[in-house]
């Protein structure tokens, strides 16, 4: 579309006062993580990479990085033995009951976070089963179905079911089709969705909190808990590499697959 | 062809979505109507005190308020805001998309607790935007510029702002873009064309887009909490205040439940209006 000069003037300055507003926090958080007194201030009133040396010699520190990084990866695995079956079968064979699944398993990351939590909590105390690694896990897998589900469907809108057909003439099994064709179009989807649910696992505060805050110590809510006894640059530092985390785990989403159609769009 | 021989697959997501999503929801249901009391299912026995004695606590009542008011108002804004951003996005080359995608995805993946970090970070007396408007003359002095509401609305849109260009990012993406000219070779002005063509082509994804950032706001809890005075608590602090604090869950539950429902009411309510809006 051809614009005049004003409107097109009127865009740029738009998109530029866009990208600040959503690169300021994180641009002033990383400028303070870096600042070599103790107090906040920003600009950094003398460059340090001390609180990076700092937060890797805190056990505290570690140990919650350590039981984050451990929650997300094994709920983005638990999400992705759920969703791919789901998927598979709802393509496959058309059933109904994949279809509810598959309808089912969207619903809960439609709920409001805290009333997730207090369900959890509820289903937890009532086993007497609290404070464990799997409980948060388990949650945060349920919460976030909705990403692997989503991904992967549109996946399998993708495989062209000639191709399938032309197998079966040739006397494969279901299996066969499924570890020949199905596997490598669906692994990019399939990878893409456990990222989603492993990078929204990672930050997820409050059903965390809820349920095992009390005994297990993930990030955030280190985080959350430093933030009320006060300021430290160390928390920037915890912030910081949060950040990293994500902008490497969507930079390979995107470099493993078409991040626009993920995301919807249908043109080239 | 038949699913028999592998259906038994099938068992294993059953079994988890049955088993950690639809009976501890039901559970939720069955707790708050129990007796008040402390452990997991209260003092069990049935008893509606939970629900009978939640419209005579005006801090609730209000809460409920205040949290339909805040999330309608910081939805609207950040519709207001992500709606031409998502046009220009979808305009723009491949490489150009997904680079703003990318980023995108790494604002609205972190966690609330680290954007209401920054963000107090930000509005300290000591940092940034306070400074900056000192030296714009707009302030004498550097002043702490929370907490106060206008941090907590600036902090949500921050946080919801990538939903909503990520949910109007499919819808948008598949307007033809020569409708858009079309209406120009018509005669229509830049702006008029938008307003003509291009919403009312969105009117779907629009509502969709309302309705998300709203869930996604009326959800919100540090926030409010860290960057806000009492008076701007959410539903969510009070929830979290009765289960926690107080160890009082069959409250909890009651809370969580009339919570859910006004806001599936508020819901309701936007989508029958757009429905009728769309018949006239």
């Amino acid at each position: 579309m051809r614009s005049a000069p004003l409107p097109r003037l009127g865009r740029y300055l738009f998109l530029t006062i866009f990208a600040l507003f959503l690169a300021l926090p994180l641009v002033i958080v990383a400028g303070v993580s870096l600042n070599g007194t103790r107090r906040m201030s920003f600009p950094p009133e003398q460059w340090s990479a001390r609180w990076y040396v700092d937060f890797f010699n805190d056990p505290a520190w570690v140990s919650a990085l350590r039981s984050s990084l451990l929650i997300s990866a094994l709920a983005a695995l638990l999400a992705g033995t759920i969703a791919l079956p789901i998927c598979y079968f709802e393509w496959r064979y058309r059933l109904r009951l994949a279809r509810t699944l598959n309808v089912l398993g969207r619903v809960p990351f439609m709920l409001p976070p805290v009333v997730l939590a207090v369900v959890f909590l509820v289903f937890w105390s009532s086993l007497s089963h609290v404070g464990r690694i799997e409980d948060v896990v388990v949650g945060h897998a349920v919460v976030f179905l909705q990403l692997p589900l989503a991904a992967i469907s549109l996946g399998f809108v993708s495989i062209d079911r000639t191709l399938v057909e032309a197998a079966q003439t040739m006397g494969a099994r279901d299996a066969d089709v499924f570890r020949t064709i199905v596997l490598p179009i669906i692994m990019p989807y399939l990878i893409s969705g456990m990222l989603f649910v492993a990078l929204l696992s990672l930050n997820e505060y409050i059903i965390a909190q809820m349920v095992v805050g009390f005994a297990i110590e993930t990030m955030p809510i280190k985080i959350f808990n430093s933030l009320r006894t006060g300021f430290s640059p160390t928390m920037c530092v915890g912030a910081v590499l949060f950040m990293l985390t994500g902008l490497v785990g969507y930079i390979c989403i995107a470099l493993i697959s078409d991040l626009p159609k993920l995301l919807g769009s249908d043109r080239r | 062809m038949t699913a028999r021989g592998s259906n038994w697959l099938l068992f294993w997501p059953t079994l988890v979505i049955l088993l950690f999503f639809l009976v501890p929801f039901l559970l939720l249901l069955r707790v708050s109507v129990a007796m008040p009391g402390l452990g997991a299912v209260g003092a069990g026995g049935f008893d509606l005190r939970n629900y009978t004695s939640l419209p005579f606590d005006s801090g609730f009542v209000k809460s409920i308020g205040f949290s339909l008011a805040l999330a309608a108002g910081v939805a609207v804004i950040s519709l207001s805001l992500a709606f031409p951003f998502t046009f220009w996005l979808t305009r723009m080359k491949r490489a150009a998309q997904v680079i703003w995608l990318v980023f995108l995805l790494t604002t609205l993946s972190l966690s609330e607790v680290l954007i209401t970090f920054a963000w107090q970070v930000m509005l300290a007396k000591r940092v940034g935007l306070s400074n900056l408007l000192v030296w714009m003359h707009l302030l004498p002095e550097p002043i702490s510029l929370s907490p106060n509401l206008w941090a907590v609305v600036a902090c949500l849109v921050y946080l919801v702002i990538p939903f909503s260009v990520l949910l109007l990012f499919p819808g948008m993406s598949r307007i033809d873009p020569q409708m858009g000219e079309a209406a120009r070779t018509m005669g229509a002005s830049a702006t008029r064309a938008f307003f003509t063509v291009i919403v009312p082509l969105m009117r779907r994804p629009i509502v969709a887009c309302f309705l998300m950032s709203f869930i996604v706001t009326i959800g919100s809890y540090v926030a409010p909490l860290v960057l806000g005075r009492p008076e701007h608590w959410t539903v969510a602090i009070l929830i979290s205040k009765a289960a926690l604090n107080a160890n009082n869950l069959p409250l909890a539950t009651a809370m969580s439940v009339v919570f859910l429902a006004a806001t599936a009411l508020f819901c309701g309510l936007v989508l029958s209006m757009s429905r009728s809006r769309a018949r006239a």
